[in-house]
């Protein structure tokens, strides 16, 4: 509780002085270049990264800054950027490969779920992958077909990666160092609609944060709303309604979904008894459902109504007209706290 | 280049090819046996892998094997051959191959290896270290995509790694014509802006030599080369394969007509330096090598928990708590 306090007293008093306000984008930016400065092993790669500094332009002024052997425009194939990234890893480099977008992943999963994730074990311990792949995903932004799948779930069931999740611009920065700094391969799934829609105050100078660690977005007693990336914005704006009924409604906010907080999220379940959680992505086999298992398996006895999943649908991701229905929003979630505040104890 | 070669390299390369046909025979039998799992026969690739080698140094050059090549790596050290028999077993071990030897562990996922491969000389390019990466891989594996994009990859970025395809025939029951309709794989060189060299690799001497002016060639940052190494693979795919179903008979009588093991003798015997003896010494030490790694491997010691060692530098809370579980189940407690 002494970290929710002190994340509201952040809030409150606006930006600290060691503090600056920065979009997602920003953050990420910022990180990437203080990584690259601080060790000369870190490399950036992908499709579009160093010319125009990426599509979302999260990769701008590295090329510039670092030169064309460590910011590398890559040809058009996303099994080469991973397959790549996995001998440069072996060969004693720290690569940063970028998945222009998550859903092209499918296009190198067999290197990411056959090779990256596995290179470890498979090699005992010789060959650590200690390779962070950073990719945008989620809805919101009407993009083409396969821009805005969440895979979270699917990712999650490769054991050997490591899934990020950052909801805040501060987050970014934390859990992105340490995403480079660990000698494992972490997916650092970054929310487009989070990269300029996100903005808040970043640490200036060196800030971490451990993986694993969820953090409440916002306190509660009565429901908990378990999310994770952009749903947290989400779920906070749901929580703030909800405060204005007198209705105490809390945010936990993952970070991680490998690893995972299950002290936190037992918790939270003792606390409030009821539990929302919110993905965007197909429901069936998800993360949402991992959680749920979670619960049922730590928490059972603390529940004091079954556990409510706002999910995407058993359906691929919809074309841009029909996104808005798909992706949760305040409303679903809304509903979904409601039918729990309503439910019989 | 053939001519830097001395006569006790060329006696070199025919031991190392008889150890290597001596533990692929070795293998198969402990596998009919029932003591190790599938295993893939290096029969009819002997040349191609020990001429390889022999073009490698092995203090600078990294090699990243498909599966049937480690048993022919003896120039890395009998490690290797340790190490593989522990893989054939099934000990975790088996995929640790220990610093500092320059070789990848067996990869199943077909052509993935080239990427790596790419991705590791890239490395060397960058940190300015000496050294190639040459990665082996088969006639059916260049029909997959990691094929294509390692090509295209090593093209633009001028890397210092070597492609050797291995073209034995046959990707299981399925011939090169049912492949490519191309020319040769060779050829494919083209389309990625490297050079293509075919060789005859059935002659440790001529695949010594290519792959030692792929290397020079690397090593002088002029990038990549592709070369296809034609041999015949004289057997199974693998222990869980019938190639009697498949391969003309005639077509493998030809073929082992043209066994490296026989032609390669048969020319160390005509330039004078081997004979009957020596012939019995190399096989003598190709079964005490076998010996030796199989007695390693299968006295490896192994608990059930190690299934949980290495997936992560750090295990996650949930590995630990199903590793308590694990072990508290097999104890018998509750």
């Amino acid at each position: 509780m002494s970290d929710q306090t002190a994340t509201e007293a952040q809030t409150a008093s606006g930006t600290l002085r060691n503090e600056e306000t920065l979009a997602m984008v920003s953050a990420i930016n910022q990180t990437l270049m203080a990584e690259m400065h601080r060790d000369e092993r870190v490399m950036v790669f992908g499709e579009d990264v160093a010319l125009s500094g990426g599509v979302f332009r999260a990769t701008e002024g590295l090329l510039d800054e670092f030169g064309s052997e460590r910011v590398v425009d890559m040809p058009l194939a996303e099994a080469a950027i991973l397959g790549a990234a996995a001998g440069l890893a072996a060969g004693g480099m720290i690569p940063l490969p970028e998945i222009q977008f998550l859903g092209f992943s499918y296009q190198a999963m067999h290197q990411l779920a056959g090779q990256i994730a596995r290179f470890r074990y498979r090699t005992q311990g010789r060959f650590s992958m200690g390779i962070t792949i950073r990719a945008p995903f989620g809805g919101g932004v009407r993009t083409p077909e396969l821009h805005s799948d969440s895979l979270e779930g699917q990712l999650a069931n490769i054991a050997g990666l490591k899934i990020v999740t950052p909801a805040t611009a501060a987050d970014a920065k934390g859990l992105l160092t340490e995403a480079i700094r660990d000698p494992d391969p972490v997916v650092f799934l970054e929310p487009l609609r989070g990269y300029r829609g996100i903005k808040g105050p970043v640490p200036m100078g060196e800030h971490r944060v451990p993986f694993g660690k969820a953090r409440w977005a916002s306190p509660g007693d009565d429901v908990t709303i378990i999310a994770w990336s952009y749903q947290v914005e989400v779920a906070v704006r749901v929580s703030r309604q909800f405060a204005e009924q007198g209705i105490s409604v809390g945010v936990l906010d993952l970070r991680s979904l490998v690893p995972l907080d299950i002290a936190s999220i037992v918790a939270a379940v003792e606390r409030t008894g009821r539990v929302v959680i919110v993905e965007e992505a197909v429901p069936t086999g998800g993360f949402a459902a991992e959680i749920m298992a979670t619960i049922n398996e730590h928490a059972f006895y603390s529940l004091e109504a079954p556990p409510i999943r706002v999910s995407g649908f058993d359906t691929p991701y919809p074309v841009g007209m029909l996104e808005d229905t798909y992706v949760p929003d305040v409303r679903r979630i809304e509903a979904a706290v409601n039918k729990l505040i309503n439910a019989a104890p | 280049m053939a001519s830097t070669l001395h006569n006790e390299d060329l006696v070199g390369m025919l031991c190392e090819m008889i150890k290597a046909r001596i533990a692929s025979d070795r293998l198969w039998s402990l596998q009919r046996q029932g003591r190790i799992g599938t295993i893939a026969p290096i029969n009819g690739q002997e040349a191609t892998v020990v001429g390889a080698s022999w073009a490698l140094d092995p203090d600078h050059d990294w090699v990243l094997p498909q599966y049937r090549e480690p048993m022919g790596l003896g120039r890395y050290g009998p490690e290797i051959l340790h190490r593989f028999a522990a893989w054939a077993i099934g000990h975790p071990q088996g995929g640790h191959i220990p610093e500092p030897l320059r070789v990848f562990p067996p990869q199943i996922s077909l052509a993935t290896q080239i990427l790596h491969a790419v991705g590791l000389a890239w490395a060397l390019k960058l940190r300015k270290e000496p050294g190639v990466a040459l990665t082996f891989f088969g006639d059916g594996s260049s029909s997959e995509g990691d094929f294509y994009e390692a090509g295209n990859l090593a093209g633009v970025l001028e890397v210092p790694v070597i492609f050797l395809c291995s073209n034995n025939q046959w990707a299981i029951s399925t011939p090169t014509s049912r492949q490519t309709a191309a020319a040769g794989f060779a050829t494919k060189a083209e389309a990625f802006g490297i050079p293509g060299v075919t060789v005859d690799g059935n002659d440790p001497l001529a695949v010594f030599e290519v792959v030692g002016a792929a290397r020079d060639r690397a090593l002088a940052g002029k990038g990549a080369t592709l070369i296809e190494a034609v041999n015949y693979r004289l057997g199974a795919h693998t222990t869980a394969d019938d190639p009697t179903r498949y391969v003309p008979a005639d077509e493998l009588a030809a073929a082992k007509e043209r066994d490296p093991l026989i032609v390669f003798r048969r020319q160390l015997e005509d330039r004078g330096i081997w004979d009957q003896a020596m012939q019995t010494d190399a096989e003598r030490a190709g079964e005490r090598a076998i010996d030796d790694a199989w007695a390693w491997a299968s006295n490896l010691p192994l608990h059930q928990t190690d299934l949980f060692d290495h997936v992560f530098a750090t295990p996650t809370l949930r590995q630990q708590q199903q590793r308590n579980g694990l072990t508290e189940y097999l104890r018998g407690t509750p």
